[in-house]
C-alpha cells in the first residue's frame, strides 16, 4: 500500500515536471510581455533592459531550469500586473474555486445518482425515458450558455438569485448548477447501465431469494457496487471542475483561480498563468490519486495489499 | 407441507412464449427430499424461482396454478409481503454458482446476517445478528468462522463459498430449501462434503427439501422421490428405488439408460434427438420426437397422468400413453 502511494506520487511528479515544460514552452510562443508592460514611449534599450531583468533574454533551456528550480519550490514570480507573488495570487483564490466545484460536484450528483438509479431500476419507463433526454441536452448544451439562461430568467427576471459574485449560498447556486450540468448525463448513464448489470446478477437473485426489501437491495447491495466506475467519473469531472471551470468563473464573475488566469492570459501575465495551470495540474494528479485509493473502500477486490 | 398444483410460468419475449413451467404438481413433506431431475432447459430451475415468485423479470410470470405452503397460498402474493414473509424466511434456495452469488463488495458476515436482519425480530439489532451470522457459519462447518465473518467473498474457496450461501440459505430456519445444483460447480471431494451438510442442516431443521440437479447419482443417494421434467412437465414422479428399479416414461428409461455404470462393458446408450426449441414444442406428448415408442395418439394429444401402484403402499404418477 506505503509502496504503490509512493509510486503514484513519484508518477504524478513526472506529470506535473511535463505540465511545467508545457507552460513555459507555450508562452515563450504566445508573444513579448515587455510589449504590454512598458509605456508606448520606450525605446529599444528599455525593452533590452527589461528583457534582462525578466530573463527574456537567455536560451530556452537555462531559463527552464531556473523556472523548474523556483517552480518546485512554488516560486513563479511576481505578478506582472498585480506586482505581487503569483503562486499567492492564485492560493488566495483556491478557496472560492474550491467552493464553487464542491457545490457543482453535489449538484450533479444529487441529480445523477437517483435519476440513473432509477432509470435502471424502472427500465424503459418514464423515468428511463426523460433521464436520456436529459442526458442528451446535457451533453449538447454548453454549461456556459446554461448559465446565461439561468441568469437570465432566474436571476434577471425572477430576481430570485443574485446573478454574479461571491458572497453567501445564494450567489453559489446558479454558477454550481451551471458547472455541475454537463457531469449529470454521463454520470446518468454511466450509472444507469452498470446498475443494470448489478441487478440482473446472481448475487442480487441471491439477495432476493432471502427475503431483503427491494428497497435495500436497489440503494444499498446494488449502489455499493455499481460506485467503482461513478467515483472514476467523480474524479475526472471533479478534477475538470476545479481546473478548468475558467468559462463559468467568467460568466458569472466569480473571483476563483479561473477567471484570475483568463484575465492573465489577456494581460501576458505570464507568471500568473503558469501558477494557475500548474496548481491545476497538481490538483488533477491528487484528485486522481484520491480516486485511485478510493477504489479499495468501494471494492476490497481491487485493495492495494 | 409444500404443495405445488398446476403452476404455469411463462417467459413472455418478443419471439413467443416460452412455457417454461407447464403444469407441474407435486407436494413436499417436512424432512423429505424430493429430486428434481431433467435436461437444461427443462423447466427445473424455473420451478424453483416460481416457488419463491422470482420467475425472471420482467419477461416471466406466473400465470396459474397455486402453491400452498403450511396453508398459505402464494400464487398472487403481493412483491412486499412475499420478501417480508416467505422468501428466506420460509423458502430459502441454495443457487447454483457459489462464485457469483455473494455480493462482492459486502463482507461475508455482513450478507449472512442480512436475511436475519430482514426476518428475525431479535436479529435487527446489527451486533447481535452478526453474532447469529457467525452461528451459522459455524454450523455449515466454516473454520474459524468469527474471524473469516470479516473476510469478503473473494478471499473464499469455490467450496467455502457454498456453504457461505447456504448459511444464508439456512440462517433464518425455512421450512423449505431449495438447492438448485448446488455441487454442479464444485469438485468432486467438495461435492461430497457439501451434500453430507445439506443433509444434516435437513436433518437439523426438518426442512423439505427440493433438490434441483442434472445428475442422476447425486439424486439417488440424496433423495426419497423423484420427480422427472421434460419441457415444463413432469413426465414421472415416483419413490426413488422403484424409478431406478422400473423407470416407466421413455423418458426416464432413457435418462437411466445413459448413465455409465462400473462393471459393464456396454457401449452407452443416448437418447436420440434434442431437447425441443422452448418456443414451439411438438403437438401431443413433448418428447414423441424422440420416443421409440411413440404412436399417433402421442403426436396430437398430450398424454393424461396416471397414478401407478409400485406396492408397499407406494405409488407413482407417469404422464404416457403407453400407461393410460
Amino acid at each position: 500500500m506505503k509502496v504503490y502511494v509512493l509510486k503514484r506520487i513519484a508518477q504524478g511528479l513526472v506529470a506535473i515536471v511535463g505540465a511545467l515544460l508545457i507552460v513555459f514552452v507555450a508562452q515563450r510562443l504566445s508573444g513579448d510581455p515587455v510589449a504590454l508592460m512598458l509605456p508606448m514611449d520606450a525605446g529599444e534599450e528599455d525593452f533590452a533592459a527589461m528583457r534582462s531583468a525578466l530573463g527574456l533574454d537567455k536560451p530556452l533551456p537555462l531559463p527552464f531550469g531556473i523556472f523548474l528550480g523556483n517552480a518546485l519550490q512554488g516560486d513563479f514570480g511576481q505578478s506582472y500586473q498585480w506586482n505581487a507573488p503569483a503562486m499567492q495570487l492564485i492560493l488566495e483564490r483556491l478557496p472560492a474555486t474550491l467552493e464553487l466545484a464542491m457545490a457543482g460536484l453535489v449538484f450533479a450528483l444529487l441529480l445523477a445518482v437517483p435519476l440513473g438509479v432509477l432509470s435502471a431500476v424502472h427500465r424503459g419507463g418514464a423515468i428511463d425515458r426523460a433521464g436520456k433526454i436529459f442526458a442528451m441536452l446535457g451533453q449538447a448544451v454548453p454549461g456556459f450558455w446554461i448559465g446565461l439562461l439561468l441568469i437570465l430568467f432566474i436571476a434577471v427576471e425572477l430576481q430570485w438569485l443574485p446573478a454574479f459574485g461571491r458572497g453567501d449560498l445564494s450567489h453559489l447556486l446558479l454558477p454550481a448548477i451551471a458547472l455541475g450540468w454537463y457531469p449529470v448525463a454521463a454520470m446518468t448513464r454511466t450509472l444507469r447501465s452498470s446498475m443494470l448489470d448489478i441487478l440482473e446478477s446472481d448475487y442480487i437473485r441471491m439477495e432476493r431469494a432471502i427475503g431483503l426489501p427491494e428497497r435495500a437491495i436497489v440503494w444499498r447491495y446494488a449502489l455499493r457496487n455499481a460506485m467503482a466506475p461513478l467515483a472514476t467519473m467523480i474524479g475526472v469531472y471533479f478534477a475538470n471542475m476545479l481546473g478548468g471551470a475558467f468559462v463559468i468563473e467568467v460568466v458569472f464573475a466569480w473571483p476563483g483561480v479561473g477567471r484570475t488566469v483568463v484575465e492573465a492570459v489577456f494581460a501576458r501575465d505570464f507568471p500568473v498563468v503558469q501558477a494557475g495551470v500548474v496548481l491545476s495540474a497538481v490538483v488533477f494528479v491528487a484528485v486522481n490519486l484520491l480516486v485511485d485509493l478510493s477504489y479499495g473502500f468501494i471494492d476490497p477486490r481491487i485493495r492495494h495489499d | 407441507m409444500l404443495e405445488v398444483q398446476d403452476l404455469k410460468t411463462h417467459l413472455f419475449l418478443k419471439r413467443g412464449v416460452v412455457r417454461a413451467v407447464d403444469g407441474v404438481s407435486f407436494d413436499l413433506a417436512g424432512g423429505e427430499t424430493l429430486g428434481l431431475i431433467g435436461e437444461s432447459g427443462s423447466g427445473k430451475t424455473m420451478t424453483g424461482l416460481s416457488l419463491l415468485g422470482l420467475p425472471p423479470k420482467p419477461a416471466g410470470r406466473i400465470v396459474a396454478g397455486s402453491i400452498r405452503l403450511g396453508g398459505t397460498e402464494l400464487v398472487g402474493m403481493g412483491e412486499e409481503e412475499l420478501a417480508a414473509d416467505v422468501r428466506g424466511s420460509r423458502i430459502a434456495m441454495i443457487s447454483q454458482d457459489p462464485m457469483t452469488s455473494l455480493n462482492p463488495v459486502f463482507t461475508v458476515g455482513s450478507q449472512v446476517a442480512a436475511p436475519i436482519r430482514a426476518h428475525v425480530a431479535d436479529g435487527n439489532a446489527r451486533g447481535a445478528a452478526l453474532d447469529m451470522a457467525v452461528r451459522e457459519l459455524d454450523r455449515v462447518r466454516v473454520p474459524s468462522a468469527s474471524a473469516r465473518a470479516r473476510d469478503y467473498p473473494h478471499q473464499f474457496s469455490g467450496g467455502m463459498r457454498q456453504r457461505v450461501v447456504a448459511a444464508m440459505a439456512i440462517a433464518c430456519q425455512p421450512e423449505v430449501l431449495i438447492a438448485d445444483e448446488p455441487t454442479s460447480a464444485l469438485d468432486v471431494t467438495i461435492q461430497v462434503q457439501l451434500m453430507d451438510l445439506i443433509e444434516r442442516i435437513q436433518g437439523d431443521t426438518g426442512a423439505g427439501l427440493l433438490f434441483i440437479t442434472h445428475d442422476l447419482g447425486v439424486a439417488a443417494s440424496l433423495c426419497h422421490r423423484i420427480a422427472v421434467m421434460y419441457a415444463g412437465r413432469i413426465v414421472e414422479l415416483a419413490e426413488v428405488e422403484a424409478l431406478y428399479r422400473d423407470p416407466r416414461h421413455p423418458y426416464s428409461q432413457g435418462l437411466l439408460a445413459s448413465v455409465p455404470r462400473l462393471g459393464q462393458r456396454k457401449r452407452l446408450t443416448s437418447i436420440p434427438g434434442n431437447p425441443p426449441n422452448p418456443l414451439s414444442l411438438p403437438t401431443g406428448c413433448a418428447f414423441h420426437p424422440r420416443c421409440p415408442h411413440a404412436t399417433d395418439q402421442c403426436r396430437n394429444e398430450a398424454p393424461p397422468e396416471v397414478t401407478l401402484n409400485d406396492g408397499d403402499g407406494q405409488s407413482r404418477r407417469v404422464a404416457c400413453w403407453l400407461e393410460a
